[in-house]
């Protein structure tokens, strides 16, 4: 119950953020991917102060054997620079510039009930789904 | 290179405030909250589904809840097309599935971490995203 009540607070606090550096709103992200032309610099700063509270935090609480309320800390098993991190990761950025969406801006973003959000949403949903398909098919033969 | 629209300080405290949505789903579950890994979880596997749908409930509250009690209007505009949107949330689906990892679970815990892996992720979706806009922008 402990970590329903953890996930949902997370959730919130992680959707206000969003909302009060704006990055929820796509022209605000392609304003930053705009380099070239108008650029506006603020989604370094919404990372830089993200990374500022998250980072010492990591490291005080990674050495501890256990989270509050789960058995042990989930993290990523995969340590090296591979093939699927470089396509995927390009990939992510085209779909990124050219809307000016990421996962979680898109997700929150649906609290503004604009249907172009919408469409997008499924549009990724269709995407994890499509990578799943056809990754169970590689793993099965 | 010009600088418009330019807002240091509210990016700074939204950053912080993302901060703390992190460090409380690590120290309380033991987990990074990646937006698309949670998203992507809650889609294809049952392990964790209740918290994962949890945390995108909160996601979308999040915005509801600032408004609700600032009353300050969230500024918000999609200039995209309608197949420029639906082929950038299929790409979006398809790269941070593949490349695990998004802004959130690469950018910002990742880079956190320390992690190589999180770091050349974030240099290459940055330089892909800037070049794309370059070119369709």
């Amino acid at each position: 119950m402990a970590s329903k009540i953890v996930s949902f607070i997370s959730g919130i606090i992680f959707g206000v953020g969003l909302s009060v550096s704006n990055m929820i709103n796509p022209e605000k992200v392609l304003g930053f991917l705009d380099i070239f032309g108008l650029w506006d610099p603020s989604l370094i700063f919404v990372m830089m102060g993200a990374i500022i509270i998250s980072a010492p935090a990591f490291f005080l609480f990674r050495s501890k054997n256990k989270p509050l309320f789960a058995d042990n800390f989930t993290m990523p098993t995969l340590k090296s620079i591979d093939k699927n991190l470089i396509i995927g990761s390009s990939i992510f950025g085209v779909g990124w510039g050219m809307a000016g969406f990421c996962p979680g801006p898109a997700i929150s973003s649906l609290a503004l009930l604009n249907t172009y959000s919408v469409y997008f949403v499924l549009s990724l949903l269709g995407g994890f789904l499509l990578t799943e398909f056809v990754n169970r098919i590689i793993i099965r033969r | 290179m010009n600088i418009v629209n330019f807002t240091p300080q509210s990016a700074f405290l939204g950053g912080i405030i993302i901060g703390f949505a992190v460090i409380i789903f690590f120290i309380g579950n033991g987990r990074l909250a990646g937006v698309s890994g949670i998203v992507n979880a809650a889609l294809v596997s049952k392990q964790n589904r209740t918290d994962n749908l949890l945390f995108i409930i909160g996601l979308v509250l999040g915005p509801i809840f600032y408004v609700f009690f600032t009353k300050i209007d969230i500024p918000f505009l999609i200039t995209s097309s309608l197949p420029i949107i639906i082929t950038a949330g299929f790409l979006v689906g398809i790269g941070t599935k593949i490349g695990r990892g998004c802004t959130s679970g690469h950018g910002i815990c990742g880079i956190s971490l320390l992690s190589v892996r999180s770091i050349i992720a974030t240099i290459i979706f940055m330089i892909t995203a800037i070049i794309t806009v370059k070119l369709i922008g």
